[in-house]
């Protein structure tokens, strides 16, 4: 016999391990059940948008690391994309391949963060995160030796990149590539047949094909809603019309699902980063951009494949050498979208699953 | 690839279904009426060819007399691409009509554009603003906020240094 129970509202967040960032979860509950869930957000709110419209284009690179920090190259790329349409700029072939290098290594450094997080918040406490932060910690040696940094790298330049790679990156980077099928074999072997991540993922937190078109969410989460959507395939950019690679899709939409294709887009990237690896041409590896560069009036949407979804940038330009608007399309952020309906009914421990298989960062989610 | 279908293609299969929808014409987008606007919407949602079923995203643009709300609206069947503006001409309490009922998409970016732009959305199931706080004063976006560079105030019409 059921008996109706008051509801309480609990708070998880802002200062919450498992929001990964200042993120708020106000949620009604009844007795072990959501019933609603509300988001509050803005905590990490920095008005980038407004601070890039006082800037030059140059000068809104730094921005775009800081938007998405944990994959600063896909949101470099995608700024510097968005200003070579705006101005019709063609980069050089080898920047168009070490784009894809770049790129495919930010994303393998980026899932690693997303699922080793994603089983802390299924109850593993640190062991995977750390394996998985043994071959980060090798990504960002490569970032460090190319351009300096290995967070906030600042690399892609509108008309290319800041740096060609120095002489130790090749063989550094096949080392690595040997490497890596070896050890997301082992991820696998250590997390896809464990059955407390099975017991705690499956069937939790479903969204639904139709929920998620409707709601405009990209990346892993439509991939794992079963619908086979790819900027790197539907809309290439860089030298990705010349790669060959698949794109992993889920079934049922539920956090298993979400974990198994980021699982998978990692081998998918290490495939990529061989094929650009073959092929790098030789050359220069950008264009003579002036300091305070004008493109012509006129407005731009250009967008990549990030690790979390379609990462867009819309630019208006008057002209001048700063941005009219300057707009992020930001995929933590839409991807928040069908949230509070992928919570209802659950408990407040599949909430933590949820919100970690969704894989937001705060500081694209504020900007 | 993606392809950018263009403005007048899409005049004139909007004027079809919705007459008098169609402001103007560009190469790269449409500009619909504000108050056609939800009409608009739904015949682009429905129709077969078009397929529109994927809100990529929602902004607005300060043009200073007035402000334009950009869709961005992509068929994952067919793989093309649409843009279609919207104008709220009154600068002073710009509101246009909510596309929620349409895509649930634009349920956060409407709020975001509330929130920023100072852009009302009529028939929002719940529009607030999401990052600043109730009561912050003034909407960061709009180039009359001169608190932060990025802003151009009248006798001045560029940035300054420029």
């Amino acid at each position: 016999m059921a008996y109706p129970s008051e509801p309480l509202v609990i708070n998880v967040g802002p200062q919450h391990p498992s929001t990964h960032g200042v993120f708020r979860l106000r949620l009604t509950l009844d007795g072990e059940r959501v019933i609603d869930a509300e988001m509050i957000m803005g905590y990490l709110h920095r008005s980038m948008e407004k601070l890039a419209e006082g800037r030059t284009y140059t000068q809104n690179i730094p921005f775009t690391d800081r938007s998405d920090y944990l994959s600063a190259m896909n949101s470099n790329l995608a700024y510097c994309l968005t200003v070579e349409r705006l101005a019709g700029i063609e980069p050089p072939l080898r920047a168009q391949y070490l784009r894809v290098i770049f790129s495919e290594l930010q994303r393998i450094a980026s899932h690693c963060m997303a699922v080793g997080t994603y089983i802390n918040d299924c109850g593993a406490w640190q062991t995977p995160l750390m394996y998985m932060f043994r071959e980060r910690e090798k990504i960002l040696d490569l970032f460090e030796m190319t351009c300096g940094a290995r967070l906030t790298l600042n690399y892609m330049r509108i008309g290319g990149v800041s740096f060609d790679v120095p002489p130790e990156f090749v063989p550094n980077l096949r080392k690595l590539l040997t490497e890596l099928p070896d050890r997301i074999a082992e991820y696998e072997e250590l997390l896809v047949e464990n059955e407390i991540l099975i017991a705690r993922s499956v069937g939790v937190g479903v969204l639904p094909t139709d929920l998620a078109i409707a709601s405009s969410v990209s990346g892993p989460m439509l991939r794992g809603s079963g619908v086979a959507w790819d900027i790197r395939k539907a809309d290439p950019y860089a030298a990705y019309d010349a790669m060959d690679f698949e794109i992993p899709v889920g079934r049922n939409g539920d956090c298993w699902d979400r974990f198994l294709v980021r699982l998978e887009e990692m081998k998918q990237s290490v495939r990529l980063v061989e094929q650009a690896l073959e092929a790098l041409p030789g050359g220069a590896v950008n264009l003579p951009i002036p300091l305070a560069f004008r493109p012509p009036v006129g407005e731009a949407y250009a967008r990549v494949e990030s690790p979390r979804g379609e990462l867009g940038f819309y630019l208006v330009s008057d002209g001048s050498p700063h941005p009219h608007r300057f707009h992020i399309r930001a995929p933590s952020f839409i991807n928040l979208t069908p949230l509070p309906q992928m919570l209802k009914g659950l408990t407040i421990p599949d909430v933590i699953v949820t919100l970690g298989s969704v894989d937001i960062v705060m500081g694209e989610v504020d900007r | 690839m993606t392809v950018q279908l263009a403005g007048s293609l899409l005049a004139r299969r909007l004027e079809d279904v919705v007459p008098g929808a169609v402001v103007e014409a560009e190469a790269g987008w449409v500009v619909v009426a504000a108050e056609k606007l939800l009409e608009a919407c739904r015949s682009l949602w429905g129709d077969e060819d078009l397929d529109l079923k994927y809100l990529v995203g929602v902004t607005a643009v300060d043009r200073l007399d007035h402000f334009e709300v950009v869709y961005h609206l992509q068929s994952l069947r067919h793989n093309h691409m649409v843009v279609v503006k919207t104008r709220a001409l009154d600068h002073e309490a710009p509101e246009v009509p909510s596309v929620v009922p349409v895509w649930l998409g634009a349920l956060l970016q409407e709020r975001e554009v509330y929130d920023l732009m100072g852009i009302r959305f009529s028939g929002h199931p719940d529009l607030r603003r999401v990052f600043l706080w109730e009561g912050f004063p003034g909407y960061p976006l709009r180039k009359d906020f001169l608190w932060m560079p990025g802003g151009v105030s009248s006798g001045l019409p560029k940035f300054s240094g420029e």
